[in-house]
């Protein structure tokens, strides 16, 4: 393949010998007479290659070399340098200056095309080259954005919760732009929260998809008024058989219940988080029972969880092993020595997650492994009031009337919470989802009543401590396992009006009632039981009982705006 | 060369010894180990005696093992570690699917 040879030589029979023999090799040759020509000729030639002498009139050919060379830039145009000169200083300069050769005169035509063609193969060689970067850098920019927009879209399924509520706070380092870390939190239509820190093996993209069925299940369950458990036992499914078998997420979930002041704590695979008591300033270890999500099947999969009691202030601190993990220059881990010094050096409980963060950060030069610290605090309830969330009117045209009617019974109530399926039914109705969270309540009050005092016969004195919520809810459990018989019936009859509609729920229970007249002439809130009664008063229009008092019906009407 | 295999005389147990770092570097040479040989051993032996890290991607190789071994059947045992290693295993509850000794 003929190239186009540059020769720049003042000599004309040097440039007539020189000329014949490229041109000989097969090469197309333009000539000049000095340096400045030269210049010249190469920016209108685009030469592949350049014999250059190196004394010439004008510019030298030192000079001509580096112009061209910068003139050239990314470019590889190998020039070979023509001198007389042989000491061993002249002809390092020659490469010094952005020379790549030189060849002596006299010239020989054997060497000159061999010279040739070793050029040649380096400057196609270099051409590949910076094609193939080229491509990479090109196919790199294109994968960034890709990822960005992706991360758009995850962020959304990810964060649509309440992450922003006053007593939470998180910090996340992406490692990628994907994290393989995912922190979700949500309001329950109960009132209450629940947070899930997990950490999924491995990071960057094949993480961050197994994040979004994880975001979407804890959000929608939990919408649908889902217990932990349940929420844990569906993500642990979905993520069995989404993932490959070597890949799995560690994850530590909680239910915090801002009136009665109980956590519900499930760890699988974390390290250990901590519990700070206000009252002690002591930091309690809470260990990982379970092994990660996305391992076990349905069947062996365990949500038992701790169950603690938290004060208004107390605080859970969550984090993912990349911050014991972290490490230093030397390859050192951050540890949970060091974790622990920063415990007890903290003296103002506000800061602390502050100083962990900073303690983690100045201590990691790079980091290599996503890092995720979440700090819950126990707060008051109105604290945690319910904000207006604003919910999309999707169904213009749904279920607009009718009736249903549920029966419940014993191997039903023992281990099934049929709340969100009843709620389900409910919110097939047009402009009904607005009223979800208030919808939920009211179902939860009616069932537990029905089950707790009717089917199970439990007293309600118990529950006047908060140290006999715990023994009511442990002799609750005791009582559901040995049920044998018993039912919960659901009557639920919707009928549209002009501006909106009513449901009219009827709940009756295997029980065997009690009197409500006297219930009827006390105050809901002389009683610390007794709110479930007044919760449901505030809430719907009627509330009547009937019959031998096994049998409550409510009212709740609504109006489209 | 930082993994090995021992197989035990009567050829029912297979040892598989990991030196130096367990991590994601090793992912095909441990794959190699056990699924190079002809018959499946009845028993698996994993010699951490001489590892000194042991990351997730690690957990998640002795998981692709176990579903290779037989998922639930699988007999593996985790031998020899280091405290530093067990307790990456022990905090990851690892003790419910392999016997960590």
């Amino acid at each position: 393949m003929g190239l186009t040879i540059l020769i720049a030589d003042d000599t004309e029979t040097d440039r007539l010998i020189l000329r014949t023999i490229v041109n000989k090799l097969g090469h197309r040759v333009i000539i000049a007479t000095d340096g400045a020509e030269a210049i010249d000729l190469y920016q209108q030639e685009c030469p592949e290659l350049v014999l250059l002498d190196v004394m010439m009139p004008n510019v030298d050919g030192l000079e001509a070399a580096r112009q061209i060379k910068a003139l050239a830039g990314e470019e590889l145009v190998p020039i070979i340098f023509l001198t007389s000169l042989t000491d061993a200083e002249s002809l390092a300069r020659c490469l010094d200056v952005g020379g790549d050769d030189f060849l002596s005169k006299p010239y020989n035509a054997t060497i000159l095309r061999a010279k040739i063609n070793a050029f040649n193969r380096m400057r196609v060689m270099h051409n590949t080259l910076q094609e193939q970067r080229d491509k990479i850098v090109e196919h790199n920019q294109y994968l960034l954005h890709e990822q960005t927009v992706a991360k758009e879209i995850f962020d959304k399924v990810a964060h649509s919760g309440c992450l922003n509520a006053p007593n939470l706070r998180a910090v996340q380092s992406p490692f990628a732009i994907f994290n393989g870390d995912i922190v979700v939190a949500a309001r329950k239509p109960s009132g209450g929260m629940m947070v899930l820190l997990g950490d999924f093996a491995g990071h960057g993209l094949p993480a961050a998809i197994g994040a979004m069925p994880l975001a979407e299940i804890f959000y929608g369950m939990i919408n649908k008024g889902f217990s932990m458990p349940e929420v844990l036992a569906e993500i642990n499914n979905k993520l069995k058989k989404v993932l490959p078998v070597s890949s799995f997420c560690c994850a530590v979930m909680v239910d915090l219940d801002f009136t009665s002041k109980l956590v519900k704590l499930w760890i699988g695979g974390l390290p250990d988080c901590y519990l700070y008591r206000n009252c002690t300033g002591e930091f309690e270890a809470l260990t990982s029972q379970h092994l990660p999500l996305g391992i076990l099947g349905a069947q062996k999969f365990n949500a038992e969880y701790q169950l603690i009691e938290m004060a208004n202030d107390d605080r859970l601190l969550l984090m993912s092993d990349g911050v014991i993990e972290a490490q230093d220059e030397a390859k050192q881990f951050f540890g949970v020595e060091r974790l622990q010094q920063v415990f007890k050096q903290n003296n103002q409980i506000d800061s602390l997650f502050e100083e962990i963060r900073k303690s983690v950060f100045s201590f990691i030069g790079e980091p290599t492994d996503d890092l995720t610290m979440v700090e819950v605090m126990m707060v008051p309830p109105e604290t945690f009031a319910d904000e207006d969330e604003v919910f999309e009117v999707s169904a213009a045209r749904g279920a607009q009337n009718w009736a249903v009617n549920f029966e419940f019974r014993p191997e039903t109530l023992r281990n099934y919470n049929p709340i969100p399926l009843v709620l389900h039914c409910l919110m097939e109705i047009p402009g009904l989802g607005l009223h979800n969270s208030k919808l939920y309540t009211i179902l939860s009050e009616l069932y537990s009543n029905a089950l707790e005092h009717g089917v199970l016969q439990m007293s309600s004195s118990l529950k006047h401590s908060s140290q006999g919520f715990t023994e009511y809810y442990a002799e609750r459990e005791s009582r559901l396992r040995r049920l044998a018989q018993g039912y919960i019936r659901f009557a639920l009859n919707h009928v549209p009006t002009e501006q909106g509609g009513f449901v009219q729920i009827r709940v009756e229970d295997s029980g065997p009632g009690f009197d409500y007249q006297q219930l009827q002439n006390m105050k809901g809130d002389q009683l610390f039981h007794g709110r479930g009664i007044s919760l449901l008063r505030s809430f719907c229009q009627q509330v009547t009982y009937l019959g031998k008092g096994n049998c409550v019906e409510v009212v709740f009407s609504w109006t489209n705006d | 060369m930082t993994i090995s295999t021992i197989k035990s005389e009567d050829g029912k147990a297979l040892t598989i010894k990991i030196q130096g770092r367990f991590d994601f570097g090793e992912h095909q040479a441990f794959r190699d180990a056990y699924e190079r040989i002809p018959r499946r051993p009845a028993e698996y032996v994993i010699d951490l005696n001489e590892t000194t890290y042991l990351d997730s991607s690690a957990l998640g190789m002795l998981l692709l093992l176990r579903d290779h071994a037989g998922g639930d059947e699988a007999d593996i045992k985790i031998v020899n570690c280091k405290p530093d290693v067990k307790k990456i295993l022990l905090i990851s509850n690892f003790e419910q699917l392999f016997a960590i000794q």
